[in-house]
C-alpha cells in the first residue's frame, strides 16, 4: 500500500504532446478514476505509473520513491487490462500465480494467497481450467485475481469493464469496489465511462487533451464543475448549454435566453455572480434533471415556461423530453405521467438554484 | 443441405480426387517399382503391376553401409541443422517483434529478403569464400560433412524467423506487458509465455527448418563428394547411378525411405500444427 504522486508529468511522442505536464496526488488506500474522451492522455499516464511507457519530462513517486527509472516488475504494482491478457496456456490457478512463482515464494505461500484471492472473487472452482474455457466475466475475475495475489501498493485498471456486455458491466462494477472496500489497495482505474468514474471513485481525474480538467469527488465534479468540459462530460443526459445574457433588473440579475424568455437569478447565485464582471458570451448551464414538469406550487429558485416538445423519450422511471430554446436543443427529465408528447406543448419549470453560468471563450464556469 | 452446398460439396470432391491422384500417383510408382528386380522393371509388362515381388531392393539397401552412412549424415545434419535455427531464429524473431530498437523493422525486411536469394546464385561465391578461408587457416570445408550445418541455416534461419516474427506479432501486447509486470525478463517472457503459446508457430518453423534441410540437394552436391561425407539425396544418385546404368528399383526405394521421416514427423505434428492455442489469451 502506498500514495502515489504525479509531479509535472510530459509524454511527448514525436511531435504529440499525449500528457502535458500533469500534477496528481493519490492517498494510500485511495480509489481514484481517471476519465475522459479516448485520446486524453488517460491511458498513457496509467501506463507511465505501470512503467510501460518511459516518462517524457516530470517525475512519477510510489510510495515516495521516484521510480521514473524503475522497470515496471520492479515498482510493486499490479495491472489488471482491458483484454485481460490472461496467459491462454496456462490454468486459472498458474496464471494467478504466475507472478508469485517468478519471485520464488514458498509453494504453500503460494497456494495460501491464490485461495484466498479466489474466495474474494469467488472463482474457487475454477481454478484449475483454462482462460478459453472461461466466459468473459470469469476471465476479467482472474484477471483481478492475478492483481490481488501479489498484494501490490498499487493496482491499475485499464478500461478492464470495456469488453463486458452492459449488464455484466454494472454486476463488474459492484464487484471491483467490493474487492477494493476489502483490500483497501491504493487504485488508479481508467475508463471513458463516466457512469463507472462515478460509481467507483473516492476521486475523480477528469483529463482532456492531455490536461487536468477537474480532480474532485464524484459530488463536487456533478454539482460544482469547473469548466464547461467537465460540466458536459459528467452526468448522463449531458447539461444543457443554452446561449444566455446576464442582465440586472430592479436589485437583482436575470438571464435572458430569448426576447420572451427570461429567468430571474436565485438571491444566492446572483450574489456570486455580481462580483464577475460579465464580458463576452455566456452559456446558461442547466442539467436535464433540473428541467421538470412545472408542479402546482413551485419552490423559490423555480422559474416556470411554456415548451414545445419537439421529441420525447419515454425511460420508465422518467421521460426525457426535448425542445429549442434559442437555437439549442435543450433535454430536460419530466415524470412520466406528465403527460408529455411529442409535438405538444408542456409547462416545464426550471430550477435554478443548481444553475452554472459559463464564460464561453475560456470554457471556465464563472 | 441445401442444392447449392450439394453441388459445392460434389465439385470439391471432384477436384480433391484430381488432386489426390496427381500427387499420389508419383509416390505409387516408386512404390510399385520398390519391389521389382531389375529384369522385371526392364521387362516389357504392365508398368503398373508387380508380377513378382521381392523385398530386395530394401534388404540390400538397408543393409549396405554407404547407405546407413548417408542416412546418418542426413539425420545427423538436420537434427543439429534444426536446433541451430530454432536456437538463432526463435529470440531473433522475438527481439524483431517486440523488443523495438533502432532499425528492427528494417532489419526484420533485411531477414526476409536474404531468403529471397535463391541458393543457386549462392553456391559459387560460398565455394570461393571456402577456398579463400582454406588459403587463409589451412582448414579444409570442402568435402567435410559439417561444412552443411554452416550452409544450411543461411536458408532455414532467414524463413524460420520470418515465420517466427509473424507469430509473435500476433500475441497481444498486454499479454508480454502482463507478464513484464508480473516480474518476467525479456527471456522469461519468451520462454514461459511467448514459445508455450506460439507453439503452433515454433512447430511449423520446426518442419520448415527439418523439410528444407533433409531434401536439400544442392548445397551437398557441391560441397561435399566422398561416399563417407555424402547425405542421402545424393549419396543415392551418385552410388545408384553409374554412367549410364541406372538401378532403377534401389533408387526408388532409398527415395521411398528418404521420404519416410518428413512424413512421420508431419504425421505427429499435424495436431499441433492446426490446434489454435492463442484462443481465450484475451478476448474472444
Amino acid at each position: 500500500m502506498a500514495e502515489v504522486k504525479l509531479r509535472k508529468i510530459v509524454k511527448r511522442y514525436d511531435e504529440v504532446e499525449a500528457v502535458r505536464g500533469i500534477d496528481l496526488d493519490i492517498a494510500d488506500h485511495e480509489f481514484v478514476v481517471l476519465v475522459g474522451p479516448s485520446g486524453c492522455g488517460k491511458s498513457t499516464t496509467l501506463r507511465m505509473i505501470a512503467g510501460l511507457e518511459d516518462i517524457t519530462d516530470g517525475e512519477i513517486l510510489i510510495a515516495g520513491d521516484v521510480v521514473n527509472d524503475v522497470p515496471p516488475k520492479d515498482r510493486d504494482i499490479a495491472m489488471v487490462f482491458q483484454n485481460y491478457a490472461l496467459y491462454p496456456h496456462m490454468t486459472v490457478f498458474q496464471n494467478m500465480s504466475f507472478g508469485l512463482r517468478l519471485k520464488r515464494y514458498p509453494k504453500a505461500e503460494i497456494k495460501k494467497r491464490v485461495d484466498e484471492a479466489a474466495r474474494i472473487l469467488d472463482i474457487k472452482e475454477l481454478l484449475d481450467r483454462k482462460p478459453k474455457q472461461l466466459s468473459g466475466g470469469q476471465r476479467q475475475r482472474v484477471a483481478m485475481g492475478r492483481a490481488i495475489v501479489r498484494n501490490p501498493k498499487v493496482f491499475l485498471f485499464d478500461e478492464p469493464l470495456s469488453n463486458l456486455d452492459a449488464k455484466l458491466r454494472v454486476q463488474m462494477r459492484t464487484e471491483i469496489k467490493k474487492v477494493h472496500q476489502q483490500v483497501r489497495t491504493t487504485t488508479v482505474y481508467v475508463t471513458h465511462d463516466q457512469v463507472e468514474a462515478m460509481t467507483l471513485a473516492d476521486r475523480v481525474v477528469v483529463m482532456n487533451q492531455g490536461n487536468i480538467e477537474q480532480v474532485g469527488t464524484p459530488h463536487q465534479l456533478y454539482h460544482s464543475p469547473r469548466t464547461r468540459f467537465v460540466a458536459g462530460f459528467i452526468g448522463s443526459p449531458a447539461m444543457n448549454f443554452i446561449p444566455c445574457e446576464v442582465e440586472e433588473v430592479s436589485g437583482g440579475l436575470s438571464i435572458r435566453l430569448t426576447n420572451e424568455l427570461s429567468f430571474p437569478v436565485p438571491p444566492a447565485r446572483a450574489a456570486h455572480y455580481q462580483n464577475h464582471g460579465q464580458n463576452g458570451k455566456l452559456l446558461l448551464g442547466l442539467r436535464p434533471e433540473h428541467i421538470t414538469e412545472a408542479g402546482h406550487h413551485l419552490e423559490p429558485g423555480e422559474v416556470p415556461f411554456e415548451a414545445n416538445l419537439e421529441v420525447t423519450e419515454p425511460m420508465g422511471m422518467e421521460t426525457l423530453v426535448y425542445f429549442p430554446v434559442n437555437g439549442t436543443q435543450v433535454c430536460g427529465r419530466v415524470n412520466p405521467n406528465a403527460g408529455a408528447r411529442d409535438g405538444a406543448p408542456l409547462r416545464l419549470a426550471a430550477n435554478l438554484n443548481n444553475m452554472h453560468l459559463i464564460d464561453e471563450a475560456s470554457g471556465r464556469v464563472i | 443441405m441445401s442444392r447449392d452446398r450439394r453441388w459445392a460439396l460434389r465439385w470439391s470432391y471432384f477436384f480433391l480426387v484430381l488432386f489426390a491422384i496427381f500427387f499420389l500417383t508419383p509416390p505409387v510408382y516408386m512404390l510399385i517399382t520398390s519391389l521389382k528386380t531389375s529384369a522385371e522393371i526392364s521387362a516389357a509388362t504392365n508398368p503398373w503391376w508387380v508380377y513378382h515381388p521381392t523385398l530386395s531392393n530394401y534388404i540390400e539397401l538397408l543393409t549396405s553401409p554407404s547407405f546407413l552412412t548417408y542416412f546418418r549424415n542426413s539425420a545427423v545434419v538436420s537434427v543439429i541443422v534444426v536446433s541451430l535455427t530454432m536456437l538463432i531464429s526463435v529470440p531473433a524473431a522475438f527481439a524483431l517483434s517486440r523488443m523495438k530498437f533502432w532499425g528492427s523493422a528494417t532489419l526484420a525486411t533485411g531477414v526476409f529478403l536474404t531468403y529471397l536469394i535463391p541458393e543457386t546464385l549462392l553456391f559459387l561465391p560460398l565455394f570461393k569464400m571456402f577456398a579463400v578461408f582454406n588459403e587463409w587457416t589451412d582448414i579444409q570445408l570442402i568435402n567435410r560433412w559439417w561444412v552443411l550445418l554452416f550452409v544450411y541455416p543461411t536458408l532455414t534461419v532467414p524463413f524460420a524467423t520470418w515465420i517466427m516474427i509473424g507469430y509473435f506479432a500476433s500475441i497481444p501486447k498486454e499479454l508480454d506487458e502482463a507478464a513484464l509486470i508480473d516480474g518476467a525478463g525479456w527471456l522469461q517472457t519468451l520462454t514461459k509465455i511467448f514459445i508455450p503459446v506460439a507453439l503452433p508457430g515454433l512447430i511449423a518453423a520446426t518442419i520448415f527448418a527439418f523439410t528444407v534441410s533433409w531434401a536439400q540437394f544442392l548445397y551437398p552436391l557441391a560441397f561435399t563428394t566422398s561416399a563417407d561425407q555424402l547425405v542421402l539425396p545424393v549419396g543415392i544418385i551418385t552410388s545408384l547411378i553409374k554412367g549410364d546404368v541406372f538401378n532403377w528399383g534401389q533408387i526408388m526405394t532409398g527415395a521411398l525411405l528418404g521420404a519416410a521421416p518428413p512424413l512421420i514427423i508431419y504425421a505427429f505434428l499435424m495436431d499441433y500444427y492446426i490446434a489454435g492455442l492463442t484462443a481465450g489469451a484475451t478476448k474472444g
